[in-house]
């Protein structure tokens, strides 16, 4: 999950961009957007999303109606130069691996589970600092006792990897079960805020004639200058309300690229509507991403957080087996007792 | 020497290290989202210095 770029990328499953003259002219949204239908006869546009690393790029998404199930949507790349395809999003290898980490193919409850087992791994961690006073208090840190028993040098490893990486492996796990409850936000979010946003025009019907979508973005820009888009929700996704897009504008720096402003529009005009904040917990939603993935500080950080990932492997290893030595040390104890019981019990 | 101060020392000795380790792993973490490419930088040292701490014991005699 860490390289999933990157594994993609040689893999050939990222798209390949030609390369444009500088100051080229792209096309219109609307342009990609008919591309698109195009492309897919018979779907609707749901959303329309901009890569923050490449901006000669326009990724569609499409299915054959704007409710229909999310694992169904196709999502594909545009040259937003040409309007030619150049390529699916979201497929290959690395899809499975991160449908296997998030939900384990089992939808929400997949998901719960996944939330319930990070919020076991941080109570495992804190139970592991709880222990590490009693078992180091007479040693110095990173204290590796090499001639001793092999137990005794899987217990110092165990502590010393253990509570170098305590703070990383809170966050990576916090962050973690923030990212499985991120649906359960999102609807939150929905059923309050959005809701609101949208209450005003409430029983209108979804626009028959949509307005333009270079209006709709130009609009939508001028709310919020120095940001640019990251999407646009089409009416009726989750995104938005039945009657209006929903653009996400977003900064240019890690955090605030994640920090996305909705302006919503009326989806036949194309004038803004509302304007709003993202509430707290989605916030916290979109900020926890990058600190579960690593993937906010260049390859440096990547290839830290993939060694640090070994580590925690390898305390959870050594745990397991520390945990098993243990208990076959009780049990042999206990048969001798009873033994040592039963042989006075007959001499008696 | 009361009792008091030596059980402080050993508390120091304890979980002295480990309390820099974190409080510098977690200034890394955020440095990367919040101070631009100076807290890029920092967080290769702050998130990584676990990473350097465990090469320093296994290579150490």
């Amino acid at each position: 999950m860490i390289f999933h770029h990157e594994i993609d990328e040689a893999l050939g499953y990222a798209p390949k961009m030609d390369v444009h003259v500088p100051g080229a002219p792209k096309l219109s949204l609307d342009a990609i957007g008919r591309a698109a239908i195009t492309d897919h006869p018979g779907s609707v546009l749901l959303y329309m999303a901009w890569d923050k690393d490449e901006p000669g790029m326009v990724s569609t998404f499409t299915n054959t109606s704007v409710t229909s199930d999310p694992q169904t949507t196709v999502v594909k790349a545009f040259d937003a130069y040409t309007a030619k395809p150049v390529g699916l999003l979201g497929t290959g290898p690395m899809l499975v691996m991160l449908r296997l980490h998030t939900d384990m193919y089992l939808g929400l409850p997949g998901k719960w589970f996944m939330g319930i087992m990070g919020f076991l791994f941080m109570i495992a961690i804190i139970s592991g600092v709880v222990l590490y006073w009693p078992f180091t208090r007479r040693l110095n840190f990173a204290a590796i006792r090499k001639q001793k028993s092999r137990r005794v040098l899987w217990l110092d490893w165990h502590n010393l990897l253990g509570v170098v990486t305590i703070v990383w492996a809170l966050v990576v796990g916090g962050t973690g079960v923030i990212n499985a409850y991120a649906e359960v936000m999102l609807g939150i979010w929905q059923r309050n805020e959005l809701a609101a946003m949208a209450a005003p025009y409430a029983g209108k019907p979804t626009p028959a004639q949509l307005a333009s979508l270079d209006k709709v973005l130009g609009n939508a820009m001028k709310v919020a200058p120095g940001m640019d888009p990251a999407f646009i929700a089409f009416p009726g996704t989750p995104f938005t309300s039945t009657h209006h897009f929903a653009v996400f504008l977003r900064g240019d720096t890690p955090l605030t690229s994640r920090l996305v402003k909705p302006v919503l529009l009326d989806g036949e005009t194309g004038e803004v509507s509302d304007t709003s904040e993202l509430p707290t917990y989605l916030k916290a939603v979109l900020v926890s991403q990058p600190l579960h993935f690593g993937d906010y500080g260049g390859m440096p950080l990547k290839i830290i957080w993939a060694l640090l990932t070994v580590f925690t492997i390898i305390v959870l290893g050594s745990g397991l087996y520390l945990w098993a030595v243990k208990r076959s040390k009780v049990r042999r104890g206990a048969r001798l007792s009873a033994g040592a019981q039963a042989a006075i019990g007959s001499s008696s | 020497m009361s009792k008091v101060p030596q059980h402080r020392a050993t508390w120091r000795r304890v979980f002295g290290a480990p309390i820099v380790i974190g409080v510098l792993s977690l200034a890394g973490l955020l440095s990367a989202l919040l101070a631009g490419d100076p807290g890029r930088y920092f967080s290769w040292f702050g998130v990584g210095l676990p990473i350097a701490i465990a090469a320093w014991a296994y290579c150490r005699k």
